[in-house]
């Protein structure tokens, strides 16, 4: 496991998923090689106040991700609510207000999928707890490149329908609990 | 799929997708070379499923040799997602800072590039009602997509979107009722008559067209992010040139000038609205 190393982690989550990023984010360490980046389902209202509370509480740097932004480690970037996140061959972000996929935008497949094509398998992609299926066909992509698919515990994840969907979709490499998934991606620095 | 494959194949697609929109150019005229290509691509991904075709090769060959085809998915390259007083505060803001300063001047000039279906068109008109600047505006509201500038024209709209746009409308200081502004019909609501008489809808396209003379302000949000950083420069060229004197910009909440090349023509009003307004020299 450790001998392979990875370029990037993409996280999604949903219902349930502010407790789990608070729970999980503050464990990484603030060396961590690669950059952390999330879609965080939202209601279309809400302001900047997740990203700056876990900025507060986090080791590494939390921010919204700006269009244009070049991806670097050390940070943890979150999808802008009401915006799809994609990722571009040059590893920077854009930004795009397209139709809602699956119910959601930001979207967590539209994230993993255009992350595939960008890291293939130097990519880590991870679904934590939510009550729909975003980020299946995601997931199933970074496998299908490569990459490394990790899922929350369904019985630790707070609503079991995203890790339990994403299991199904593809064949994963760990199902582990928000605490190792903290360990787990500690042993890269 | 194993590991070299896979960045064969996406290297591969991205030269596929880059003779592909020259291929566009070449035959169509329209040129999404320039546009963000995580996004170009999804879209094109996507086109590709929905025809039935399985690789991009195919989809190129379609795309030249079949005409319809190729204006059936066009609508499908542009975005047009859009809603009135999208950002409230963005128009609270417009109506505090900057109608007051456009009000002293003779006569007004406004261009809404990338309009959409219009929303943001009926939005910037009610401000302008209820700021009292009814007579000596013109507004321009353009885009590339005919269908949408169409539907814009028509100023018909889904009642299921009214609840949305009058919360919007009252976080953005709207003064009346905005059921005043529309009539109900069946399932759609009809924009007031009255707004659309100070508007011109035209067929204007951002990357192959040219300047839009001396516009008091130009409101473009939500499509630079869908450009390059070098299309972006551009395309703020073009506003820069059509823009008088102490014109003002407004863009998207995503979107700012801050990073392009003209940068230092433009002080910002307000920054956290991407307000801006252009120096005098
Ligand atoms: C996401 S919509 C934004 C609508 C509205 N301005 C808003 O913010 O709600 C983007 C619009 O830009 C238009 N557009 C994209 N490329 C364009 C171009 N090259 N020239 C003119 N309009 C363009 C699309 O057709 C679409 O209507």
């Amino acid at each position: 496991m450790k001998t392979m190393s990875y370029e990037a982690v993409v996280i999604g989550a949903s219902a349930g998923g502010v407790e789990a990023l608070s729970k999980l984010l503050p464990l990484l360490h603030p060396r961590l090689p690669m950059p952390i980046i999330v879609v965080q389902h939202m209601s279309t209202r809400s302001d900047h106040y997740l990203t700056q509370y876990l900025d507060r509480i986090c080791q590494l740097s939390v921010k919204e991700a700006d269009e244009k932004e070049i991806i670097s480690p050390g940070f943890i970037y979150f999808a802008p609510s009401n915006y799809h996140l994609l990722i571009e061959m040059d590893r920077t972000f854009s930004l795009a207000v397209d139709e809602r996929v699956s119910f959601s935008r930001p979207s967590i497949d539209v994230l993993f999928e255009t992350a595939a094509d960008v890291y293939g398998r130097s990519l880590i992609g991870m679904i934590l707890t939510g009550a729909n299926s975003d980020g299946s066909r995601g997931i199933h992509k970074i496998k299908q490149y490569g990459g490394l698919a990790v899922v929350q515990d369904p019985l630790e994840a707070e609503i079991d329908k995203m890790p339990k969907s994403a299991i199904q979709s593809t064949e994963v490499d760990y199902i582990l609990s928000l605490d190792k998934i903290g360990e787990f991606l500690n042993q890269f620095i | 799929m194993k590991g070299q494959c896979v960045d064969q194949q996406v290297e591969n697609e991205e030269i596929e997708i880059s003779l592909l929109l020259e291929a566009i150019y070449l035959k169509y005229g329209y040129d999404f070379r320039g546009y963000a290509r995580a996004h170009i691509k999804r879209r094109i991904m996507h086109q590709m499923a929905l025809a039935d075709l399985s690789n991009l090769s195919e989809l190129q060959h379609k795309i030249l040799y079949d005409r319809g085809f190729f204006y059936k998915i066009l609508p499908d390259f542009s975005i047009n997602v859009t809603e009135m007083f999208r950002d409230p505060s963005f128009y609270m803001t417009l109506r505090r800072e900057v109608i007051p300063i456009l009000k002293k001047y003779p006569a007004i000039k406004i261009w809404h590039a990338g309009c959409s279906t219009g929303e943001e068109v009926y939005s910037m008109a009610i401000l302008l009602q209820e700021e009292g600047v009814t007579d000596n505006v013109q507004i321009y509201a353009t885009d590339f997509n005919e269908a949408v500038l169409a539907q814009a024209q028509q100023g018909i709209y889904p009642i299921s979107s009214i609840k949305e746009y009058t919360y919007n409308y009252q976080r953005a200081g709207g003064s009346g009722s905005f059921a005043d502004y529309y009539t109900s019909q069946i399932d759609s609501v009809k924009i007031d008559a009255s707004l659309k008489k100070n508007i011109v809808f035209a067929d204007h396209n951002l990357v192959t067209d040219g300047v839009f003379g001396e516009m008091n302000m130009i409101i473009c949000r939500n499509v630079l992010i869908y450009f390059t950083r070098k299309l972006q420069n551009q395309v703020i060229g073009l506003f820069v040139d059509s823009l008088c004197p102490r014109g003002f910009l407004g863009l998207g909440s995503k979107e700012t000038i801050r990073f392009c090349e003209h940068a230092h023509k433009f002080e910002s009003i307000a920054e956290e609205e991407k307000i801006y307004r252009k120096l005098i020299k």
